[in-house]
């Protein structure tokens, strides 16, 4: 029984990581770089948080957060795509207003630099949001997949200038997929707040970063990039369980991932299978 | 002038949510910015404080600059500049111990103040440019994308830093090393004893030098003039015979090593000692520095300027307006740059460089 709770423990704390992940994988099968997901995250965990304190409801807390979360994939689709800003430059900006705007919202709405009143949350015995994010993987896998639009988000992040010769609108397909991703990723976020019960100030802790170094990892495929998230989730939980008496040992577990990205990295040089899709960061044609 | 438009277009969309801001609050845009002014230039305190500020900025966007200029995104400089903080601080903390132990083998060269400097320059320099090595190798053998092996070695480096301060590196029951010993003065003990109680140091000026010579070896040195050709175009050099694989590495390393001496104003200039924190958050506002700064050396030293003084900015308003507001004016202001940057060099015909 404790070995069952401790795995829905992990999973619960693999969540974040994963949602984070497959809205990366999302926006980037599309072709848009994107390491705005920090602040996606955390700007969905501000809002299901606020929204649940304002009218008592977590079922409105999760929708607006995800809906938020989606927001800022749609600010960074249409910047990197319309106003044709760099990705890494819309992302670097999107992370900071997200933090500031946070930390903004928190002083104006609860008078804290730290955090937020406690909230209820769902109460369930596997939050609905976990639930909401296992769902995301296995709907992420089938729609990238075996779908027409799936197909379409492929070929754009592969070769626009293919995609377009087609007939496919790779401007708003683009924009739908970040959206999208943004959207899932706001899950993870409003499970990283339902899981503390409330929002603290930067809460997020670079996890946004963390499932970006999990998409590459992946290759870029959902499945393996959750998977993943739970391994991750396992390591920390393993670290945290320990009390930092692990020493010399929780260091290693510590850096583990990022080594093994580092790795991954430096194994999906171009010409092998990397995985990597080739059109990312290559914008549309005009 | 393209990039002066840019960031005049940037600073007129932070002035414009400076004032919604403000009328937010109820408060009066104009006063606000009178208590802004105040707080900064308006004041001999202000003025060192924004220049303190500055400090680490124009160095951090120094480094992204430069290493930008081979279209390399060196997102590590918050790693490089975390580690080589906390190497030189305990070296520096290392050598005091040493100077003091008369039983101590090395006590005699350790007395002096030059030794001392020079060992601590050398940690300094090893460890940014080690750090950037990294990333640098990743990029040019495997072909591996530098903002994702920058972010996750800023991840490690946090690691490191965590478990060395926790493993004897820090004073007992704390997060900080040791003090340092050695000082650079503050303007104030210098002579400029208008700046008394605020924190800038000759660190500035060091940081001025450093922000020049990346200049020079940008605009003067074969490495320099062949990193453009390198972002424009990979075929093109091959065929041309530069060296890229070199060339990038280099680029990171001279970037890595602008970045190690980011923390240097406040370890050696302010505070005396490192601590675990000190200095986050550099590593994006570089970036941030180098976009508004185009790369040029004046136009990074006023993009310093101006983000240093909406910090500084900020702290002086927090009692009518919380300070974080600035901190969206600061990501408002890179958004805003990097549009009307693409926007003008488009209007203007210019190719884009993918």
């Amino acid at each position: 029984m404790s070995a069952l709770v401790a795995a829905a423990h992990v999973i619960a704390m693999a969540a974040p990581y994963g949602c984070a992940a497959l809205g990366g994988v999302w926006s980037e099968r599309s072709g848009v770089v994107n390491i705005a997901l920090e602040g996606m995250l955390i700007v969905s965990a501000f809002v299901s948080i606020a929204v649940h304190v304002a009218t008592g409801s977590p079922w409105l807390g999760l929708f607006a957060g995800v809906a938020a979360g989606g927001l800022v994939g749609l600010a960074h689709a249409l910047l990197v795509e319309r106003a044709l800003v760099h990705d890494l430059l819309s992302g670097i900006g999107l992370n900071l207003f997200a933090l500031g705007i946070t930390r903004v919202g928190l002083r104006a709405l609860y008078g804290s630099s730290s955090n937020s009143p406690n909230v209820a949350g769902f109460g369930w015995a596997i939050d609905p949001t976990v639930i909401l994010a296992i769902v995301s993987v296995i709907v992420t896998m089938w729609a990238l997949r075996g779908t027409v639009f799936g197909l379409r988000v492929r070929a754009c992040g592969e070769s626009p200038n293919a995609a377009r010769s087609c007939g496919v609108n790779v401007v708003r397909t683009r924009i739908f997929a970040v959206s999208l991703g943004g959207a899932i990723v706001g899950i993870g976020g409003v499970a990283l707040a339902f899981d503390l019960r409330q929002f603290q100030s930067g809460m997020t802790a670079w996890r946004g970063f963390d499932a970006l170094a999990l998409v590459v990892v992946s290759g870029w495929r959902p499945g393996r990039a959750a998977a993943l998230a739970v391994v991750f989730a396992l390591l920390q939980w393993v670290q945290i369980g320990a009390q930092g008496k692990l020493g010399v040992f929780g260091f290693f577990v510590q850096t583990l991932p990022y080594v093994a990205t580092l790795l991954g990295l430096a194994a999906a040089r171009p010409g092998r299978i990397s995985g990597a899709p080739k059109g990312l960061g290559v914008r549309a044609p005009s | 002038m393209k990039a002066i438009t840019a960031s005049l277009v940037g600073l007129c969309a932070a002035w414009l949510a400076f004032n919604l801001a403000a009328l937010a609050y109820g408060e009066s845009p104009l006063q606000l910015l009178v208590i802004l002014y105040r707080g900064t230039w308006g004041t001999w305190y202000g003025v060192g404080q924004v220049l303190y500020k500055a400090t680490p900025l124009m160095l951090a966007g120094a480094a992204v600059a430069f290493a930008l200029r081979a279209g390399l995104f060196n997102v590590g400089v918050e790693g490089q500049a975390a580690l080589a903080g906390l190497g030189s601080a305990a070296m520096a903390s290392w050598l005091m111990s040493v100077a003091q132990n008369r039983f101590h083998k090395l006590h005699f060269v350790a007395q002096f103040v030059p030794v001392q400097w020079l060992l601590i320059l050398a940690t300094t320099l090893t460890i940014g440019c080690g750090w950037a090595l990294i990333p640098a190798l990743l990029k040019a053998r495997f072909g591996a994308h530098e903002v994702v092996s920058t972010i996750v070695l800023n991840r490690i480096a946090d690691a490191i830093i965590g478990f060395s301060l926790a493993s004897g590196l820090a004073l007992r029951g704390t997060v900080r090393t040791d003090d340092v010993g050695v000082h650079l003065p503050r303007l104030s003990a210098i002579g400029l004893s208008a700046f008394r109680g605020s924190a800038v140091s000759v660190a500035l000026f060091v940081a001025a030098a450093i922000v020049l010579l990346a200049a020079f070896v940008r605009r003067r040195t074969v490495l320099g003039r062949e990193l453009p050709l390198i972002a424009s175009g990979l075929r093109a050099c091959e065929a041309a015979g530069i060296p890229i694989k070199r060339r990038i590495v280099q680029a990171m390393l001279v970037s890595g090593a602008i970045a190690a001496f980011v923390p240097l104003g406040a370890v050696f200039g302010f505070k005396g000692y490192y601590e675990l924190g000190l200095g986050a958050g550099v590593g994006f506002a570089g970036i941030a520095v180098a976009i508004l700064g185009a790369g040029h050396p004046m136009g990074l030293v006023v993009a310093a300027l101006v983000l240093a003084t909406l910090e500084q900015g900020g702290l002086s308003l927090n009692g009518r307006i919380p300070m974080e507001v600035m901190e969206v004016l600061r990501a408002i202001i890179i958004i805003v740059v990097a549009w009307a940057s693409g926007a003008l060099k488009r209007a203007l015909g210019v190719a884009v460089p993918a």
